[in-house]
C-alpha cells in the first residue's frame, strides 16, 4: 500500500516528491487529454474506447476497497454494475429520465441491496465468503434474466439517456464526468484509508481476532467498506448504461466479476491507483490481442499467469517502490 | 506501463486513421459475430460462409473490392456496442453485417440507428426489431427468430399430434419460440418445462416426460444444450418412440457431435443442405471442399447475405454513398438465393418458405438433414404490422 | 407426482451427485492439503473428456477411451505440478485464483484451436446404450454404470485414505502440513501425488460423461461452480464432506428442478408456475449453500485443524 500506517496521522500533507504521486498525476493528465486528441484526430472511437476503460477502472477502484484494503474477496461485485445500469434503464423505461433522479436512484438502490448482502456474507470468511458473494450475485443474474418485462436476457435498450440539460448524450461530457468521478473517488479513498476507519479496516483484513481483542468489532467497518465499494460499482454501472444505452444481465455474469478481480490484481490490490492501471492494461491488452488473432485468449491466459508469478504486487505495485509493509 | 500502452495505441490509431483516408473504389463491411466463448461455433460458421462467398467472387462484391473487417463480440452486449462504434467511427464502414446472438443485436440496434447505418443481418432476428423498433436501414437475410418454431407448429398440426410436450431454456428466446410454436399448433400442450440456461443434464426432465407420455415432444435447445438433450433422449430409449420436434437443436453445427444418436429427429428452418437448386448445390459442394464439413444453416445464411449485398452493389454500380438507393437495391433482393426465391417484408425481414427436415443419412452415408415437407409457404412473421416508419 | 417418479428423480439426483463427487474429491483434497485453489480443475475435467473422445475415435474401444481420459488427465496433473504450479502453493489464495483462471482461459482456447469450437463426437457402444427397468420405468443403463463407478471410486478413496500409509500422510497433511514436512516426509512428491490423484478423478469424471454430455470448449466452467459449491457445503479438505455434500447438492438440484414446478403447477396458472418454478430451481442450490454457511460456516463435515 502506498500510504503507510506511519504516515496516517492527521494533518499530514502528501509528500510532494514521491514517485507514485507524480505518476498518478501524469496518468490523469494523459487521460484528460484523450477528448482533446479525439477531437483533433477526428477519431470519436478513441473517446468511447477510453470511456469504457474508465467505467471498469471506477468499478475496479470500488472493488479494491473491499478486496485490496478490506481483504474481502467478493466474487459478485459485477452485480452492482448491473444494478446501476438497470436503475437507469428501468427508470427510463417508465419515462423518468432526469439525470439527477437516475443518480439518486442508483446510489439508493445499490445501498439497499449491498447492506443486507454484506450482512449475510460477512458472517463467513475465506472461501465461504467468496462462494456466498458468488451465489448471491448469481441470484440477481437469474432474476434479471427472468424479468421478461425488462427484456430478460435480451437486455433493455435505453431510449432516453440520463438527462443533464444540454450535456445529455454528449460523449466528451460523459468521459470528463467519468474522469472526475474516478479522480474524486481516488481522493476520497485516500482520505478513507488514511483515517481511523481505514486503519481498523486494514487491521481487520490482516487479523480480525486481534482487532476484536482490543475491543473493536470489525463487522461494522467491513460492512461500511463493502457498501461503499458497492456504491462505486453502482456508479460505474450508471455510466456504462449511458455509454452503451443498454442494460443487460450479461453485465452481472460471474465471469464479469471474475474479470473485475483480475483487473484489480493485475494492477495491484491494496494500492490506490493500481486498479486503474489494471483495468486499462487488461482492456487495452484485450483490444490489441483481438486485433492480432482470433485466438487471442490463448495469449491472454499465459500473460495473466506470468504477471501473477513474477510481478508480486501487480503492475502499479511494481512501479511504486516506496512501500514498507509488503 | 499504462501510459506506454496508451502511447502505443494512440500512435497506431493515428497512423491507421491517416492510412484509411486513401482508399477509393472499395466497400468496407464490418462483420460482427461471436468468435470466442460458448457461441463461437456459430460465429465461426458465419464468417466461413461469408468468406466463401467473397472468395468465389474474387474478393469483390458487385464489382467492388471488399474490405472485410471482422470483430468478436464475445457474446457480451457492451463489447458488441463498442465494436459497432469502432466500425462506425474509426473504420468508417459502409455497412455492418452478421450478428450471431439476439441480445447483442438488441444492444447494437440503437447505435446503428443513430448513425443511420445500413445493416444486413445474417442470423439474429429478434421480435422487437420486426415490430415497433424496426428500421428502414436494417435487412435480415436470415429469418425472424420465431419462424423456425412456427414451422414446427404447423408441422405438428399437419401431422395431427394429439398433444405436445414442450421443453426450452428459461430465457427470452425460449419464450418467444414457445409463443411461435403455439401460434400454429392448435392441439393440447401437455407440458411446458423451462430448463436452466446452459444446463447439461436433462435426466430429470426426461423422466418426467416419460411419465407424461405425450404424442410428441418439442424442444428449443441451441448449441451444447441440444447435444446434451438429444444424446440423453436417445439413451432413455425415447428416440423413435416419441417424435422429437426441434428448433435450432440439430443442425450442421451439432450433428457432427451427435452422429447417429440424432437419427429420426425433426427440425424446422428455411434451408437444408440437400436443396436442389443450383446456387445451393454449388454452395454446399464448395463449402465441403474448402472446410471439410457439411455447411450449417448459419454458414448458408452468411453466404446468402453476401450474395444479397453483391446484388445490391451491382444495382447501384458499386456505390453506397446514396443510402436510399443502396437500401432500395437491398430491398429488391434481386438475386438467386440458395433458399429459392423470397421477398422482403416492410420490416426488413424476409417473406420466405419454411421447411421441415428429418435427421437422416445422406447419399454419402453421413448424418445430415433431409427435407421432408414445406409446411409454410411465403410466410410472413407475426410482427410486421406493428412496424411503422 | 407419483412416489415412483419421485424415487426415480431421486435416483437421478444421486447420479448427478456422484458425478459432482468425482470432481469435488480432487478439488477438496488439493485445497485442503496444499491450500491451493485450483480454478483449472474444470479444465482438467474437460481434458479428460477430450482425451477420451479422441481415443474413442482412434480405437473404437470404450474402455480404452475411459482409461485414456483418466491417464491423460493424471499425466497433465503431474506435468502442471512439476512445471510451475508448485511455485504457486505458498502464494496467497488470490494469486492462485488468478493464475489458475489464466490457465483455464488458455486450456479452453487451446482445445478450441486443436478440436474446433463445435462440440465433438463421442458415443456409447451399443451394449451400454440400453435401458433397464427400474421400478417399472425404463432408465438408461449407462447412468446406473456411472453410479456404480462413482461408488467404487468412493470406496477406493475411503480405503486409500483410511487404510494405507499414503492415506495416513494425506490425513496428516490436511490437519497440519508443516508438521508432516518436519517429520521428514518428502512433501513435494506427496503434493504431486495428491494433485495427480485429483486431476485423474476429474479426468475420469469428464471421460465418463463424454458420451452423455456435449464435449465442447468451456464444458468445465459451469460444473466448476457447482463443484466449488459442493466443497464449501461439505467442508474443505474432507472427502466424506465432498461425498455427502455432492449427494445433497445433486438431490436438491434435481428435486428442485422437478418437484417444485410440479407442486407449483398444481396451485398456480401454468405460465406463472413454470416461470416461478424455473427461477426457484436455478436458485435452489445457492439458497441451500447460503443456509448451510449461515448455520455452519465451516461446512457440514469440516476437517478438524490442529
Amino acid at each position: 500500500m502506498d500510504t503507510s500506517i506511519a504516515q496516517a496521522g492527521p494533518g499530514r500533507r502528501f509528500p510532494a516528491a514521491s514517485w507514485p504521486v507524480c505518476l498518478t498525476v501524469a496518468l490523469f493528465l494523459l487521460l484528460a487529454l484523450v477528448p482533446v486528441y479525439s477531437a483533433l484526430a477526428d477519431s470519436p472511437y478513441v473517446l468511447l474506447q477510453f470511456s469504457r476503460i474508465l467505467v471498469f477502472a471506477l468499478a475496479a477502484v470500488g472493488l479494491n476497497l473491499a478486496l485490496g484494503y478490506g481483504g474481502l474477496v467478493s466474487f459478485g461485485h459485477a452485480m452492482y454494475i448491473g444494478i446501476g445500469a438497470y436503475c437507469v434503464a428501468v427508470a427510463s423505461h417508465y419515462g423518468a429520465d432526469s439525470g439527477v433522479l437516475h443518480l439518486v436512484l442508483v446510489l439508493a438502490v445499490t445501498a439497499l441491496v449491498a447492506a443486507p448482502v454484506g450482512l449475510v456474507a460477512l458472517r463467513t470468511r475465506g472461501i465461504a465468503f467468496i462462494m456466498i458473494t458468488l451465489a448471491l450475485a448469481q441470484m440477481f443474474y437469474f432474476l434479471a434474466v427472468g424479468l421478461k418485462q425488462y427484456g430478460g436476457d435480451e437486455g433493455l435498450p435505453i431510449r432516453q439517456l440520463s438527462h443533464f440539460g444540454a450535456l445529455t448524450g454528449n460523449h466528451a461530457a460523459l468521459y470528463l464526468a467519468l474522469l472526475a468521478c474516478l479522480g474524486g473517488s481516488l481522493l476520497l479513498l485516500r482520505r478513507v484509508i488514511a483515517s481511523r476507519f481505514g486503519l481498523i479496516l486494514r487491521a481487520s483484513s490482516m487479523d480480525a481476532r486481534r482487532v476484536r481483542a482490543v475491543g473493536t468489532t470489525p463487522l461494522g467497518y467491513q460492512l461500511l467498506a463493502y457498501v461503499l465499494s458497492a456504491e462505486l460499482c453502482g456508479l460505474a454501472g450508471f455510466f456504462l448504461a449511458n455509454l452503451t444505452a443498454f442494460a443487460s444481465p450479461a453485465y452481472m455474469a460471474w465471469t464479469a466479476s471474475g474479470e473485475l478481480i483480475i483487473m484489480v490484481l493485475l494492477g495491484g490490490a491494496g494500492t490506490l491507483v493500481g486498479p486503474v492501471v489494471g483495468a486499462a492494461g487488461f482492456l487495452l491488452l484485450e483490444d490489441v490481442l483481438k486485433g492480432l488473432t482470433d485466438h487471442w485468449m490463448i495469449v491472454m491466459g499465459p500473460v495473466i499467469v506470468l504477471i501473477v508469478l513474477f510481478l508480486r504486487n501487480g503492475l502499479w505495485g511494481m512501479m511504486s517502490h516506496s512501500r514498507e509493509d509488503h | 506501463m499504462a501510459f506506454r500502452k496508451t502511447l502505443l495505441v494512440s500512435a497506431l490509431t493515428l497512423s491507421m486513421g491517416l492510412a484509411a483516408g486513401s482508399a477509393l473504389a472499395e466497400v468496407k463491411i464490418g462483420f460482427l459475430a461471436t468468435l470466442s466463448g460458448s457461441g463461437a461455433a456459430l460465429g465461426q460458421d458465419m464468417v466461413d460462409g461469408f468468406n466463401l462467398a467473397l472468395e468465389e467472387h474474387g474478393g469483390k462484391l458487385g464489382g467492388q473490392d471488399i474490405v472485410f473487417l471482422k470483430e468478436d463480440d464475445q457474446l457480451k452486449p457492451d463489447v458488441g456496442v463498442q465494436a459497432v462504434q469502432k466500425f462506425i467511427e474509426k473504420d468508417k464502414v459502409d455497412l455492418v453485417a452478421g450478428v450471431t446472438f439476439s441480445n447483442v443485436m438488441m444492444a447494437i440496434a440503437k447505435p446503428l440507428a443513430d448513425a443511420d447505418m445500413t445493416f444486413v443481418g445474417s442470423n439474429a432476428g429478434p421480435a422487437p426489431l420486426a415490430a415497433n423498433q424496426c428500421n428502414p436501414g436494417f435487412f435480415f437475410a436470415s429469418w425472424q427468430n420465431d419462424g423456425q418454431a412456427e414451422v414446427m407448429g404447423q408441422f405438428a398440426t399437419d401431422r395431427k399430434y394429439k398433444d405436445v410436450y414442450m421443453i426450452t431454456p428459461n430465457y427470452q428466446s425460449g419464450r418467444d419460440q414457445v409463443k411461435g410454436f403455439t401460434r400454429f399448433y392448435k392441439g393440447r400442450i401437455s407440458g411446458e418445462v423451462y430448463t436452466q440456461l446452459g444446463q447439461q443434464d436433462y435426466s430429470a426432465e426426461l423422466l418426467a416426460l416419460q411419465a407424461a407420455n405425450p404424442s410428441a415432444v418439442w424442444v428449443f435447445l441451441p448449441g451444447g444444450m441440444g447435444v446434451n438433450f438429444v444424446k440423453q433422449y436417445k439413451q432413455f430409449g425415447l428416440m423413435g418412440r416419441i417424435p422429437l420436434l426441434t428448433v435450432s437443436t440439430v443442425d450442421g453445427s451439432t450433428l457432427p457431435a451427435l452422429g447417429e444418436a440424432a437419427l429420426g429427429a425433426y427440425a424446422g428452418t428455411f434451408w437444408g443442405p440437400d436443396f436442389k437448386n443450383p446456387v445451393s448445390e454449388s454452395f454446399v459442394a464448395a463449402f465441403e471442399k474448402k472446410y471439410g464439413r457439411i455447411p450449417s444453416q448459419y454458414a448458408a445464411q452468411a453466404y446468402d447475405s453476401a450474395l444479397l449485398i453483391d446484388s445490391a452493389l451491382k444495382k447501384t454500380g458499386g456505390k453506397t454513398v446514396d443510402k436510399k438507393a443502396f437500401r432500395d437495391a437491398l430491398r429488391a433482393a434481386d438475386y438467386a438465393s440458395l433458399r429459392g426465391s423470397y421477398k422482403f417484408n416492410v420490416n426488413g425481414f424476409p417473406i420466405e418458405d419454411f421447411y421441415a427436415f428429418e435427421v437422416a443419412k445422406d447419399a454419402q452415408g453421413r448424418v445430415s438433414l433431409k427435407t421432408i415437407a414445406k409446411p409454410l409457404t411465403n410466410h410472413s412473421d407475426a410482427y410486421f404490422e406493428k412496424c411503422k416508419y | 407426482m407419483s412416489p415412483q417418479l419421485l424415487f426415480m428423480q431421486a435416483l437421478n439426483g444421486l447420479q448427478y451427485g456422484i458425478l459432482l463427487f468425482l470432481l469435488a474429491a480432487g478439488l477438496t483434497l488439493v485445497f485442503g492439503i496444499m491450500s491451493f485453489i485450483n480454478l483449472a480443475h474444470g479444465a482438467l475435467y474437460m481434458m479428460g473428456a477430450y482425451f477420451a473422445a479422441a481415443a474413442f475415435r482412434h480405437t473404437d474401444s470404450f474402455v480404452l477411451a475411459i482409461l485414456a481420459g483418466l491417464a491423460g488427465a493424471m499425466l497433465l496433473g503431474v506435468v502442471l505440478d512439476r512445471c510451475g504450479f508448485s511455485r504457486l502453493y505458498p502464494r496467497a489464495h488470490l494469486d492462485q485464483v488468478l493464475a489458475t483462471f489464466g490457465l483455464m482461459l488458455f486450456c479452453n482456447e487451446a482445445v478450441r484451436m486443436i478440436w474446433g469450437s463445435a462440440p465433438i463426437f463421442m458415443s456409447l457402444p451399443d451394449a451400454l446404450s440400453r435401458t433397464v427397468i427400474v421400478l417399472g420405468t425404463p432408465y438408461p443403463l449407462y447412468r446406473m454404470l456411472i453410479i456404480g463407478v462413482g461408488l467404487l471410486v468412493a470406496l477406493g478413496l475411503y480405503l486409500l485414505i483410511e487404510r494405507t500409509r499414503i492415506g495416513m500422510l494425506i490425513r496428516a497433511g490436511a490437519s497440519n502440513r508443516g508438521m508432516v514436512s518436519a517429520l521428514g516426509v518428502n512433501i513435494g512428491w506427496l503434493n504431486t501425488f495428491i494433485f495427480a490423484l485429483g486431476a485423474g478423478l476429474a479426468g475420469l469424471g469428464g471421460a465418463m460423461v463424454g458420451p452423455i454430455l456435449s464435449v465442447q470448449p468451456g464444458m468445465g466452467d459451469s460444473i466448476l461452480i457447482m463443484t466449488l459449491v459442493v466443497i464449501v457445503i461439505g467442508g474443505i479438505g474432507s472427502i466424506r464432506g465432498a461425498f455427502l455434500g455432492a449427494l445433497v447438492v445433486g438431490l436438491v438440484d434435481t428435486l428442485g428442478r422437478t418437484v417444485v414446478p410440479a407442486l407449483l403447477s398444481q396451485s398456480l396458472a401454468q405460465e406463472l408456475a413454470s416461470t416461478l418454478g424455473a427461477a426457484i430451481s436455478s436458485l435452489a442450490v445457492y439458497v441451500l449453500m447460503v443456509i448451510v454457511l449461515a448455520l455452519k460456516p465451516e461446512g457440514l463435515f469440516p476437517v478438524k485443524k490442529r
